[in-house]
C-alpha cells in the first residue's frame, strides 16, 4: 500500500468541534459546575484553560472566565488545577446526564 | 416527606468495585441497592486499557467463557521513545492466549455492565441514571444511608459502600478524603479508534482474538507520564497519561499529546488511515498507598477508585482489578459486620485487614515508592534518551572506527542526558529496591 499523505490529515487534521463530536453528551438543565468569574479576575494562571480536556473554560476580554457545562466529561481536571478559593462548584450532573462513553 | 427505602446496605457506584461488593452482599442474602448515576453501568467510566481476569476466579469461575472481551493480550511491549528514536521490549507468551488467560482487553460499557448483571442476577436491585447527592446520618454521626436526585428520595442501610469513583464526593463529604490533591491524579486522554480487525492482527502481529498491551515512556514531553496503545478487536485505545500539576503549569492540551504520540514514526504506521470513534478523558489516582484516605467510617467503607486504589507502579499498570478486589472485600466485610450487629468503624475494621492479607493492599504497599521514581524528573525526562542513544550507539556500525564498550557507550549517553553513573547506580538500586 502506498501512503498518501491524507492518512495523517485525517487523524491529527481533526478539529477540537469534530473531536468532541464522536461524544455522547445527554445534557441536562442544570450546569453542574460553575465558575465564578469576579475569583477568577484575581487568578493569574487560569490553569483551567489549557488543562481541561474538553477545552470548556474560555477566558474573557474582562479577565473572567466563561464555562460551559453541556460537553464536559465530569473528570475533575478543571477543580484540581484550580488555585482559587471558591472559584469552582463542582458537582455531577443529574442523574442520566451528562457524558455516556461507549467505547471508556 | 421523601420516599424511603431500606436495605441491609446501599453501595454507591456500578463501576467493577461498586458490582462487586454488591455481589458479594446479594451472594450472602442480604438486600442491596447498587445506585449508578449514568444511564448504565459503564456510561462514566474509561480506562487504559487491561483487566487482569485472576480476581474473577473464585468471584464468577469460568468468567472467561462468558466475559465480553474484546481481546485476549498476547504481547506486552514497553517502549522507550525520543521524538526520532525508539527502543522496545515485548514479550509474548502463547499461555496468555488460553484459558484461563492473564489479561484482556474490553471496554468499559460492556465490561462494567456484565459484572453489574452478575449483581443483579444474585439479587441486587440496580437503579440507574440516579445521583447519589449525600451522606445520611444519625444524631451520632453515623452514615445511615443516601440522598438521591430522584426527587430526594432516600436509601437507607446501615451501611453505605462508596464506590463512587476518582472524584468520590461520599468519601470527602465523610471526611475520608480531606482535600483533593492535583499531585496525587492524572488525566488519562483517550482516542478510540476504528481499524479492521485484520489490519491490527497484521500490524501488531497477532491473530485470531489475541491482543497487544504497549507502555510507552518519553512521549509526554515535560509532563511527567506516559503513553499507551491498547488492541480491541475492530478498534485501538491510543492515549497519553499527565500528571496533573506539571500539565496545568506547562500550559499544553492534553489532546495535543496524544497526536504526538500517533504521529511518532513508531506508531503511526500502526494507526495509518484509523479514524476516531471516541475521544474521552477521566482522571486517575495514581498516588499509591501512602495518598490512600482512611477506607472506613461508621456506616461506611470505601472501594476501588474511591479508595485510590489504581496502582500506577511503572511496570504495573492495574486498576479494574483492583476494585473487584477491594469492592468484594468490602461486600463481605459488610455481611460480617450485619452479622455480628455492629457496622461502625471499628465493625466493619476486618474490612482493610482482608485487603492488608491479599494482594490490594499488599501490592500498594510494597510499591509504596514506586509512583515517585516512576514520575521523577530522570526516569521521565532522561532515562529515554539515555536508553535509546545507548542501543543507538551499540548498534550502529562505525567502521573504519573499532567498536565502542559498552561502558564508554554508556558514559558517553549519560553525560549527553546529564545523569552521572553514580545516579544511574543509585536509581537501579532504587528500582531493585521497589520493584526487586
Amino acid at each position: 500500500m502506498s501512503a498518501p499523505p491524507p492518512a495523517r490529515r485525517r487523524w491529527d487534521g481533526i478539529s477540537f468541534e469534530e473531536r468532541m463530536a464522536t461524544v455522547d453528551f445527554r445534557v441536562g438543565a442544570r450546569a453542574h459546575i460553575t465558575v465564578d468569574a469576579d475569583v477568577c479576575r484575581s487568578c493569574t494562571t487560569k490553569a483551567c484553560v489549557s488543562a481541561c480536556p474538553a477545552n470548556l473554560f474560555a477566558p474573557t476580554a474582562d479577565g473572567g472566565i466563561l464555562f460551559n457545562y453541556e460537553e464536559c466529561f465530569e473528570c475533575g481536571t478543571c477543580y484540581m488545577v484550580c488555585n482559587s478559593e471558591g472559584a469552582l462548584t463542582w458537582t455531577y450532573p443529574d442523574g442520566g446526564h451528562g457524558v455516556v462513553f461507549h467505547h471508556g | 416527606m421523601p420516599e424511603v427505602a431500606e436495605f441491609d446496605a446501599v453501595v454507591v457506584g456500578a463501576g467493577p468495585a461498586g458490582s462487586a461488593a454488591a455481589l458479594a452482599l446479594a451472594r450472602a442474602g442480604r438486600s442491596v441497592v447498587l445506585v449508578e448515576r449514568g444511564p448504565f453501568p459503564g456510561a462514566k467510566n474509561v480506562y487504559g486499557g487491561v483487566v487482569y481476569g485472576r480476581v474473577l476466579d473464585d468471584i464468577v469461575p469460568g468468567w472467561w467463557e462468558e466475559v465480553p472481551v474484546e481481546r485476549w493480550i498476547v504481547k506486552r511491549s514497553t517502549m522507550m521513545m525520543t521524538g526520532t528514536q525508539s527502543l522496545s521490549v515485548d514479550f509474548r507468551s502463547d499461555a496468555w492466549g488460553a484459558a484461563p488467560y492473564n489479561g484482556m482487553t474490553t471496554l468499559r460499557s460492556h465490561f462494567d455492565a456484565w459484572l453489574a448483571g452478575k449483581a443483579t442476577d444474585a439479587g441486587a436491585r440496580l437503579v440507574t441514571s440516579t445521583v447519589a447527592t449525600g451522606l445520611l446520618r444519625d444524631v451520632a454521626g453515623r452514615v445511615i444511608g443516601v440522598r438521591t436526585d430522584r426527587d430526594g428520595a432516600e436509601l437507607h442501610a446501615p451501611v453505605v459502600v462508596a464506590c463512587d469513583g476518582v472524584n468520590s464526593l461520599l468519601a470527602k463529604e465523610a471526611g475520608l478524603l480531606p482535600r483533593a490533591e492535583a499531585s496525587h491524579h492524572t488525566l488519562g486522554v483517550k482516542e478510540v479508534l476504528d481499524l479492521p480487525h485484520g489490519a491490527i492482527n497484521e500490524r501488531f502481529g497477532v491473530q485470531d482474538h489475541e491482543g497487544v498491551d504497549m507502555e510507552v515512556l518519553g512521549c509526554t514531553r515535560e509532563i511527567p507520564g506516559g503513553g499507551f496503545l491498547y488492541t480491541n478487536a475492530d478498534t485501538v485505545s491510543v492515549g497519553v497519561v499527565l500528571s496533573l500539576p506539571q500539565l496545568a503549569a506547562s500550559g499544553v492540551r492534553p489532546e495535543e499529546l496524544v497526536a504526538d504520540l500517533k504521529a511518532h514514526p513508531s506508531v503511526a504506521p500502526l494507526l495509518r488511515g484509523s479514524s476516531l470513534r471516541e475521544y474521552a478523558a477521566h482522571l486517575i489516582p495514581e498516588g499509591g498507598y501512602d495518598t490512600m484516605p482512611a477506607l472506613a467510617a461508621d456506616g461506611m467503607l470505601v472501594a476501588g477508585d474511591a479508595g485510590a486504589m489504581t496502582l500506577a507502579a511503572g511496570l504495573w499498570l492495574e486498576g479494574v482489578n483492583f476494585a473487584i478486589g477491594s469492592g468484594w472485600a468490602a461486600g463481605r466485610a459488610v455481611d460480617r459486620a450485619l452479622t455480628a450487629g455492629d457496622c461502625s468503624a471499628r465493625g466493619l475494621a476486618s474490612y482493610r485487614a482482608d485487603l492488608e492479607s491479599q494482594f490490594v493492599l499488599a501490592d500498594h504497599k510494597r510499591l509504596r515508592r514506586a509512583p515517585s521514581l516512576v514520575l521523577s524528573d530522570r526516569v521521565q525526562q532522561r532515562y529515554p534518551g539515555l536508553l535509546c542513544d545507548l542501543a543507538e550507539g551499540m548498534f550502529t556500525v562505525t567502521n573504519p572506527t573499532p567498536k565502542a564498550g559498552g561502558l564508554k557507550l554508556t558514559r558517553a549517553a549519560a553525560a549527553r542526558h546529564g545523569v552521572s553513573l553514580r545516579q544511574l547506580a543509585t536509581d537501579t538500586v532504587r528500582g531493585l529496591r521497589i520493584f526487586g
